[in-house]
């Protein structure tokens, strides 16, 4: 879906990482005014509740009729004096940029309210399940990546080779195969016919006091295995791609003539050469799609029932939970942003015509 | 009259598209196979042999019935029956009825609304186009499989619980409906702003042809090409947008199930070995969607062979 704005922004590479040496403040440009404006949005979801407010932006009117979270808090029988006393102490009669401001005061230290249905600070919700879509983010991101290049450069190196083409094809199936499907299918072939993999949860996990990890212990590893090559799948079928268009793309330039011509082994110049070259684009859309694994992540999680995130969002969408869905899109927010700001960073190493543009 | 029917249909043989079409073996099965489901699921009443909607048809006696070639299968239920004895060929047919409706409404949905913002941006250009650009862009931003659960939980939030089962594949529309037509809007503004500095709009404006009427009639249909493309690719997400959010059990309700909601009712028998009753609607919508891909990928080289 964002692969428009992707390429859009791997035409901008130069102007934007010039941006990037600068001041963190430079990665809220466009993508990331789009988060702050759900940020906005979310704030007129989460505390909204004068129904006198004036003045309210039209935009603000569609999320006037999103749950009072008064109703949501009390019973039916409490009357509306002590209604009216909640909304006070709540601080719900409040101005909307005065309520805006002290939810930024409070998510900047982490606090979103309490959970309507769970009936715990939010805070503590998401930092429990944090670790579990993380680790599972972070193993399906390896995945797609090494897997996508190392495919993508054979298949566009070999273009016409018998293999290439039965890895074009595959690919072509992945993208049609819905994310859950791959997983029912992985969960029936390695669980219930194997026997070899478990099927849900997260196994045995280690607490390190802040950090609860199943890297460290033998059932852990053995469960990340499927969700993470279920939610891989996906992005490697767009990476493979990717990588191939560039390496064939490249392979045709006049500089890897040159090289041929000044005898540089071929394995060198696809590598070194070719493969540095074709990269940027690949990290770019990388970045967001690191971004995207986590918000496909709910549908995995969903499959094997694994602790994280998107759990908790699918639960909280079913009962219109709004703390947690406004957290949660708080937090998809600062991962992109946070991407973003990697991936400007990663291009100062990769090209060193930035390095120098930026010296200037 | 009759002529002329036949000489419509001599120039769609003779066109270029039909040639290539000709000489496409995949758009040709892909095609086909997309008829037949097509056909079946519009016809379903006639084809499917049981109803499984109908209470008086079912027996517990016939749950858990493999399919037919396999130990313990009768030929009564050629891919066995569900937990609740339906016939699982009819289930899926239903099923598959409901995902292509909730498929080609959300895409229409999004088609006409992201042609019109597109078109019209494109067209007037300033401030307007401004605006529609960066609402696109802000949308584009977000991944639509989280768009469509947003709308669909802030529409949980609107409508009361006992009406929203009714509204549900309503709400479904909407939300993949929105979650899609950023898309549409770009393209069919890059089209508009390359169609607009032509002879043929100049003509019309001198002549006095309205503005509604120059986009409607002059600059649509010749910047509906690439709009077909990628609403034909579009079907496939939204028809996979649809299964997805019903296996996370916020899509249809399970008393009109869709192939989504089946996948996820028969995923909790697969480890008591009932796996024909997940695995046939997974297969039927891999093939679906699978088809629609192909069908689009093939349309895309042809109608637009810059874009290869």
């Amino acid at each position: 879906m964002g692969s428009a704005g992707a390429r859009r922004r791997a035409g901008r590479i130069g102007s934007r990482a010039r941006d990037s040496s600068g001041l963190v403040f430079v990665i809220f440009t466009r993508r990331s005014v789009g988060y702050f404006w759900i940020f906005w949005e979310n704030r007129a979801n989460s505390l909204r509740g004068q129904s006198d407010s004036d003045g309210a932006l039209s935009s603000f009117s569609l999320f006037t009729f999103v749950g009072d979270p008064i109703n949501n808090m009390v019973g039916e029988e409490t009357s509306e004096k002590e209604r009216a006393e909640l909304r006070v102490t709540l601080g719900l009669n409040d101005p909307i940029p005065v309520q805006f401001v002290r939810f930024i005061k409070n998510a900047s230290k982490g606090e979103f309210g309490i959970s309507y249905q769970l009936r715990r600070p939010v805070s503590e919700l998401i930092t429990e399940r944090l670790p579990a879509t993380l680790e599972l983010v972070f193993v399906s991101a390896i995945i797609a990546l090494t897997a996508g290049i190392l495919l993508g450069v054979y298949t566009g190196i070999n273009r016409n080779s018998f293999t290439s083409n039965i890895i074009l094809g595959v690919s072509l199936l992945g993208v049609s195969l819905p994310t859950f499907v791959i997983g029912i299918l992985l969960i029936y072939l390695f669980s219930v016919i194997l026997g070899i993999l478990p099927s849900f949860g997260r196994g045995e996990v280690v607490d390190l006091g802040f950090w609860k990890t199943g890297f460290l212990t033998l059932s852990g590893l053995k469960a990340i295995i499927l969700p993470s090559i279920t939610l891989s799948l996906f992005q490697m079928t767009y990476i493979i791609r990717l990588v191939r268009a560039e390496m064939m793309e490249i392979l045709q330039t006049d500089y890897i003539k040159f090289a041929r011509a000044r005898g540089i082994s071929e394995n060198k110049i696809q590598y070194r050469h070719a493969l540095k070259n074709g990269l940027i684009p690949v990290i770019t859309i990388a970045g967001i799609n690191i971004g995207t694994l986590v918000a496909f992540s709910i549908i995995t999680e969903t499959v094997f029932q694994w602790p994280g995130m998107g759990f908790l969002f699918i639960q909280a969408v079913k009962f219109v939970d709004i703390p947690i869905m406004s957290a949660y899109l708080v937090f998809i927010a600062f991962i992109f942003v946070m991407i973003n700001f990697i991936v400007d960073i990663l291009y100062y190493f990769i090209d060193p015509r930035i390095r120098i543009k930026g010296t200037e | 009259m009759q002529n002329q029917n036949l000489s419509l249909i001599n120039k769609i043989i003779d066109s270029d598209i039909f040639f290539s079409f000709k000489k496409s073996p995949t758009a040709i099965i892909s095609s086909l196979i997309l008829l037949i489901i097509f056909f079946c699921s519009f016809f379903v009443e006639i084809i499917a042999p049981y109803n499984p909607f109908d209470p008086s048809s079912l027996s517990l006696m016939d749950a858990f019935t493999p399919p037919s070639w396999s130990e313990g299968g009768t030929r009564n239920f050629l891919l066995g029956t569900d937990g609740q004895g339906r016939d699982m060929l009819s289930t899926i047919l239903y099923g598959s009825r409901i995902s292509l409706i909730v498929g080609f409404s959300a895409i229409l949905f999004s088609l006409i609304l992201g042609v019109t913002l597109g078109l019209t941006a494109g067209y007037f250009g300033g401030r307007y186009e401004m605006f529609v650009m960066r609402i696109t862009d802000v949308q584009l931003t977000i991944p639509s499989i989280l768009m469509a659960l947003l709308v669909d939980g802030i529409a949980r939030g609107i409508i009361s619980r006992e009406l929203h089962d009714q509204m549900a594949i309503y709400v479904l529309i909407f939300a993949i409906g929105i979650s899609e037509w950023p898309q549409f809007a770009r393209v069919s503004r890059a089209a508009t702003l390359v169609e607009k500095n032509k002879d043929y709009v100049s003509a019309s404006t001198i002549i006095g042809v309205s503005n509604l009427m120059i986009m409607v009639r002059h600059i649509l249909p010749n910047i509906l090409r690439p709009i077909l493309v990628i609403g034909t690719i579009g079907l496939a997400l939204a028809i996979i947008a649809e299964s997805t959010l019903s296996f996370l059990g916020v899509g249809v309700p399970p008393t009109t199930p869709s192939l989504g909601t089946l996948i996820r009712i028969g995923n909790d028998f697969l480890f008591s070995g009932e796996w024909w009753i997940t695995f046939f609607p997974a297969i039927f919508l891999v093939l679906l969607a699978f088809s629609i891909n192909l069908l689009g990928d093939w349309m895309r080289d042809t109608l637009n062979p810059k874009l290869k």
